[in-house]
């Protein structure tokens, strides 16, 4: 087989890997939007704090230590213990609920009925706001994230291909369990609001208020609950990303390649979110690969956006999006 | 008016107890336009109860009232001899009250049966955790209530689109649909805000049908609201009649055709 061919497929597999990276960040966002219409910026941002809560509450740091210093003169930083990844986990994740109540109480239950654009607003400002709280909480350096999750080459996949083609590929044992977590994930999502009570409730709100509120539907459960799982979600993604390049404030950008993404799957579609995230991640790597080299690379840079506004251009629906038909 | 304590039978054999709902001095006003104005009526249990008056009197604000909707600024809302405080209308759908709309509120992307599940929202059990776990009681819930729909959906002879998505469905099957779902929360009172709006004539005989049937057959108390006489004759076993938020009329079907205020107001004049 050609060198080229075999390098092709490599860089296909790494671009499948990088494309559930992105899925699982559009995730949080299609998540929140099917539910409550809100087209959630802070998503990346979340990631970010939960994966920063993480850090600190697993290395036993001193939450608001600048602060406690700055007024009281004191000098601490840390409380001495380290904390195992799982309780770590599991208090992170009270943590997020908590902060679900409090979004939901403090911001979105005064802004019921109100347009689109003005709940999206509202999430920017919580987006900074929840940008600013982290670092004034855990502080503003780049942070190790070690929950276990093995990292470094694939022996195994590298031996089996060096044995076929004579040429091992490089896969990284992070990407693997990445997508093993994001199926796992999706299948989970999927069967909650398929087959559970909450989840029939949840698709109820996202379909009608006024009827859900006739069933017997509270909105107020509901978005607390759509929250708290759009938290874990981001949780999920911050530990994968955090994990692979550090946890720092660049990785609240990663959202900004959900978006591409978004548009490609459709604002209100799992599975959308997914497909559209692995051509995504395959489409950039393959179109560096191919024709990179002939325009001057760092295609990857600019390919997702200009895949995003053709689709915006000829399907704005996304491939998976509903169609939104008005009857006349 | 009827004695509310005296449990009676109907010519055709239903029974008909005491107070379910009664709606004491209502008013409700939107800044300055006074919708209700000063209203009590109440609902007996078993009892069909219509809502008569032209356009714009407050039938549908008088059902929202009922269904927490709306709060009406004076006046108190009793439900099963308590004093009910201002509710939300999920409390309310909890209470056993269930409704459906006059412009048809169903959950378009959702399929007829996910849609009468939904009804079944207030009668399960089971919490978060266990749903999201499946485990325990929250699959034999499931399935019991899965029986439940499929009985309400062969009552209202909906079977043939059980699976298909509601956004397909013409209209008169779609105010079917918000029926089942009303009814699959096995409501102690079902609210009724135009079912026949809209339908011809054959659709309005099966509403009418399924309307008394569901009386007759579960005992289920209703209030409805209605434009076609006709229907409402038919149909109720006592009357409210409202013109420009006011009480104008109330009593059998029989007493209130031959009241002349309402005949002046409603009867006597076309408002189509």
């Amino acid at each position: 087989m050609p060198e080229q061919v075999i390098f092709g497929m490599e860089v296909f597999l790494n671009g499948l890997m990088a494309g559930v990276l992105y899925a699982l960040v559009a995730l949080g966002f299609v998540l929140i939007y099917k539910a409550s219409g809100i087209f959630n910026y802070a998503q990346g941002v979340m990631a970010l704090f939960a994966a920063m809560t993480l850090v600190g509450i697993m290395e036993g740091r001193v939450p608001f230590a600048h602060l406690i210093n700055a007024i009281l003169g004191t000098k601490i930083h840390h409380f001495g213990w380290h904390v195992n990844a799982v309780f770590g986990l599991i208090l992170t994740m009270l943590i997020m609920l908590l902060l679900a109540v409090l979004v939901q109480k403090v911001i979105f239950k005064h802004l019921v009925n109100q347009e689109g654009i003005i709940l999206f607003m509202a999430t920017i400002g919580l987006a900074y706001f929840m940008e600013g709280m982290g670092d004034l909480m855990w502080g503003g350096d780049i942070k190790k994230l070690d929950v276990g999750l093995p990292q470094g080459i694939n022996l195994w996949i590298d031996e089996t291909t060096y044995n076929i083609f004579d040429y091992g590929f490089f896969i990284d044992n992070l990407d693997i369990y990445a997508t093993v977590i994001a199926f796992i994930l999706v299948l989970a999502l999927i069967g909650f609001s398929q087959y559970t009570k909450q989840g029939r409730a949840m698709r109820a709100v996202a379909d009608d208020h006024q009827a859900a509120l006739s069933v017997g539907v509270s909105l107020n459960f509901i978005w607390i609950m759509v929250w708290t799982l759009a938290g874990f979600v981001a949780l999920v993604a911050g530990i994968v990303w955090g994990t692979k390049s550090g946890v720092q404030f660049s990785l609240s950008l990663i959202a900004l390649k959900a978006l591409p993404v978004l548009m490609l799957g459709g604002f209100t579609s799992i599975p959308g979110a997914i497909v559209g995230g692995l051509i995504i991640g395959v489409g950039e790597k393959m179109f560096e690969f191919l024709v990179g080299p002939l325009i001057g690379g760092a295609t990857e840079n600019w390919f997702a956006y200009v895949l995003a506004l053709l689709f915006l251009v000829f399907r704005p629906q996304g491939l998976f999006g509903e169609k939104i038909i008005e009857r006349v | 008016m009827l004695d509310s304590q005296v449990t009676q039978t109907t010519a055709d054999g239903r029974k008909i107890g005491g107070v379910m709902m009664e709606m004491k001095n209502i008013t409700l006003r939107f800044g300055g336009v006074v919708a209700i104005k000063d209203i009590s009526f109440d609902i007996l249990e078993g009892e069909i109860r219509a809502i008569i008056g032209p356009n714009g009197a407050g039938k549908s604000s008088m059902l929202n009232v009922i269904s927490g909707f709306y709060h009406p600024q004076d006046g108190e809302v009793w439900f099963h001899g308590e004093k009910r405080p201002a509710v939300k209308p999920y409390e309310v759908a909890r209470q056993g009250i269930a409704r459906t709309f006059q412009n048809i509120a169903l959950f378009e992307g959702m399929t007829v049966l996910d849609n009468v599940m939904t009804g079944r929202l207030t009668q399960m059990k089971s919490g978060v955790f266990q749903q999201a776990l499946w485990w325990g009681a929250a699959e034999r819930e499931e399935l019991e209530n899965r029986e439940i729909c499929e009985k309400v959906i062969d009552f209202l002879e909906i079977q043939s689109i059980r699976k298909t998505p509601v956004a397909r469905l013409p209209y008169g099957l779609k105010k079917r649909v918000e029926l089942a779902r009303a009814l699959a929360s096995e409501p102690k009172l079902l609210l009724l805000d135009e079912p026949m709006a809209g339908m011809n004539v054959e659709e309005k005989e099966d509403m009418s049908r399924f309307i008394l049937d569901v009386n007759d057959e579960f005992g289920t108390t209703i209030a409805l609201i209605e434009h076609d006489m006709g229907v409402v004759m038919d149909l109720s076993d006592r009357v409210v009649v409202m013109d420009y938020g006011r009480k104008i009329g109330d009593g059998t079907p029989e007493e209130v055709r031959n009241n002349q205020a309402v005949i002046d107001a409603y009867l006597g004049v076309s408002h189509d």
